[in-house]
C-alpha cells in the first residue's frame, strides 16, 4: 500500500464530499420520488427541477438558533446528533467501491461496519433519553427494541454470505462474485450448489428488509412516527442538530445500500462481466436507494408489536434455517446437485 | 401452522401489488396545478363577485340605472349612481360600487336586473392587506378590462 500522507487526505476529502453530497442530495431525491408517486412535481421553485433545495435548506438549518431546551442533560443532548454522523461516515472507509478505490482494505470490514451501526443506534437513544421529553424516550426505547430484533437476522444472513465466501473482508467477498451475475451471491448458479442458490433470493431478501428497519425507514420508521410521536427522539432538536440526524440517517441509506451492494449484488461487478468499475456500484446503489424510497412512499407504517412479530417469527426462524442449510451445503460436498 | 404461511405468502403478494401501483403511479403526469406560474380558469358557474356586463357594440355597460340590484340586495353592498345626459333618451351609469365584504354571493342583484346588465365574474385571485380593497368600483373595472 502506498504510504504516501496524499493518499489518507484525499481519500478523507473524498469521502466526506460524497458523504455530504449523499446527505443532501437524497433529500431533494427523497422528495421528488414522494412527489411523483402521489403526483406531484416536489420541489421546484430553487433552481432549475429544485437543485438548489437542498443548498437552501442547509442554510435555513444552519442560520437558526440551536436551541437547548431546560431540563435536557447538557453534554449527552449536544452529543447525539453528531453521534448519529459519525458511524456513518466511518463506516465508508472500509467499504470498496471498485478494486482500487477503497480508503483501507480491512480484513474484518464486515464486523467493523456492523459494529458502527449498532453505535449509530446508540445517537437515537442518547437523543432520545437526554431530550428529557416523553415522546422521544418512547422513540428510543422502540429503536432499540427494533434494533436487536432485526439485527439478529441480518447477521445471521452476513454469516451466511461470509461463510460461502470464507472471508470477512468486503474486498474479498466483492473479488469472489466477478464475472457476471450468476455469479452474485444473491442467486449463485455458477455456485458450487444449486440449493445454495436457490435458497439465496431469500436470503438477499431477508437482509434488505432488515436494512430498511436498521436504518429506521418507513414502513419500519418507529423510532420516527410523526404521526404518534411527533418527531421521535429528534423532537427537541432544531437547527443543525436536527439537520445532522437526518444526515445520519441519509448516510446510513446510503451504507445500507452499499453493503447490499457488495454482500448480495457483486459489488463493482457488471451484470454481463463487461468494464467493472466504481460506476456499477454507483448505479447498484442508487437503484437500492431509489427502491428504499419507493418501498418509503407506498406503505404505511406498521405497528412495533407487527414489527417485532416479523422478526421473531418470521425473520429469524428462515434466516436460522437458510444459515443452516448453507452450513450443510458447504459441509457436504455434491449435496443435491 | 397454516396461516402462518398463508400471512407470509399472501402478504408478500399484498406488498408487490401495493409496489407495482405506485411504480405505475410514478411515471404518470402530474396532476397538481402549478399555481402561480398557471392560473387556471375558473368553470363557467363559478360565482365570483359580480361584473357588469359592456354592450356588444359601443363597449359601455348595459345597465339603465333602474336601482334594482341596489334593493334586491339583501347586504346593502351594492351603491349606484346615474344620470340623464342632455337629450338622451336612457340614464347612463356614472358610480357602480359593490362592497365585497358584506357580500355573500346570493345571487339576487344578477337574478333581479332585468336589462342583461349584470354577472358573476370569475375572479377568484382576491387578496389584500386592507378592508377598502374589497370595495370595488365596478365602472372603473370595466373601463380598466376594455
Amino acid at each position: 500500500m502506498d504510504t504516501s500522507i496524499w493518499q489518507p487526505i484525499l481519500y478523507l476529502i473524498g469521502i466526506m464530499a460524497f458523504a455530504g453530497l449523499n446527505a443532501a442530495y437524497l433529500g431533494w431525491c427523497e422528495r421528488k420520488g414522494a412527489g411523483h408517486v402521489q403526483r406531484r412535481i416536489g420541489p421546484k421553485e430553487v433552481g432549475p427541477y429544485g437543485l438548489l433545495q437542498p443548498l437552501a435548506d442547509g442554510i435555513k438549518l444552519m442560520t437558526k438558533q440551536l436551541l437547548v431546551p431546560q431540563g435536557v442533560d447538557g453534554i449527552l443532548f449536544r452529543v447525539a446528533p453528531i453521534l448519529a454522523m459519525i458511524p456513518a461516515i466511518t463506516s465508508m472507509v472500509a467499504i470498496p467501491f471498485s478494486p482500487n478505490i477503497q480508503a483501507r482494505s480491512i480484513d474484518l470490514s464486515v464486523l467493523l461496519i456492523f459494529a458502527l451501526a449498532s453505535i449509530g443506534m446508540m445517537a437515537v437513544l442518547i437523543g432520545g433519553w437526554a431530550s428529557n421529553n416523553k415522546y422521544a424516550m418512547i422513540s428510543a426505547t422502540r429503536a432499540v427494541s427494533q434494533n436487536i430484533a432485526y439485527e439478529i437476522p441480518m447477521l445471521i444472513m452476513v454469516i451466511t454470505v461470509v461463510m460461502m465466501t470464507g472471508s470477512m473482508n468486503l474486498e474479498d467477498i466483492a473479488a469472489k462474485q466477478q464475472g457476471g451475475f450468476w455469479n452474485w451471491n444473491i442467486f449463485p448458479v455458477a455456485g458450487e450448489s444449486v440449493a445454495q442458490a436457490l435458497i439465496m433470493p431469500v436470503a438477499f431478501l431477508i437482509f434488505f428488509i432488515c436494512s430498511i428497519a436498521e436504518t429506521n425507514r418507513a414502513p419500519f420508521d418507529m423510532a420516527e412516527a410523526e404521526s404518534e410521536l411527533i418527531a421521535g427522539h429528534m423532537t427537541e432538536y432544531g437547527s443543525m442538530g436536527f439537520g445532522l440526524f437526518m444526515m445520519g440517517e441519509y448516510l446510513n441509506i446510503v451504507v445500507g445500500a452499499c453493503l447490499t451492494t457488495i454482500l448480495f449484488l457483486g459489488g463493482w461487478d457488471c451484470p454481463l462481466g463487461l468494464l467493472p468499475g466504481v460506476w456499477w456500484f454507483l448505479l447498484k446503489i442508487y437503484i437500492l436507494i431509489f427502491t428504499f424510497i419507493w418501498i418509503r412512499w407506498t406503505y404505511p407504517r406498521t405497528q412495533i408489536y407487527k414489527l417485532l412479530n416479523l422478526s421473531w417469527k418470521v425473520l429469524i426462524p428462515f434466516s436460522l434455517g437458510i444459515l443452516l442449510l448453507t452450513a450443510i451445503f458447504i459441509k457436504v460436498e455434491g449435496f443435491l446437485i | 401452522m397454516n396461516e402462518y404461511w398463508n400471512d407470509i405468502f399472501g402478504g408478500a403478494k399484498s406488498l408487490a401489488v401495493g409496489l407495482n401501483i405506485t411504480a405505475r403511479e410514478f411515471f404518470k403526469p402530474v396532476v397538481t396545478e402549478q399555481y402561480p406560474h398557471f392560473v387556471p380558469r375558473m368553470t363557467k358557474r363559478f360565482r365570483g363577485h359580480i361584473e357588469l356586463i359592456p354592450n356588444e357594440k359601443t363597449g359601455a355597460p348595459n345597465c339603465v340605472v333602474c336601482g334594482m340590484c341596489q334593493r334586491a340586495c339583501p347586504s346593502g353592498c351594492i351603491s349606484l349612481a346615474g344620470e340623464k345626459p342632455e337629450g338622451a333618451k336612457k340614464k347612463v351609469l356614472t358610480r357602480y360600487v359593490l362592497d365585497f365584504t358584506t357580500c355573500s354571493l346570493c345571487g339576487s342583484c344578477v337574478e333581479s336586473c332585468k336589462f342583461n346588465a349584470i354577472r358573476f365574474s370569475r375572479d377568484y385571485n382576491l387578496a389584500g392587506t386592507n378592508k377598502d380593497d374589497f370595495v370595488f368600483d365596478l365602472l372603473k373595472r370595466l373601463e380598466d378590462k376594455s
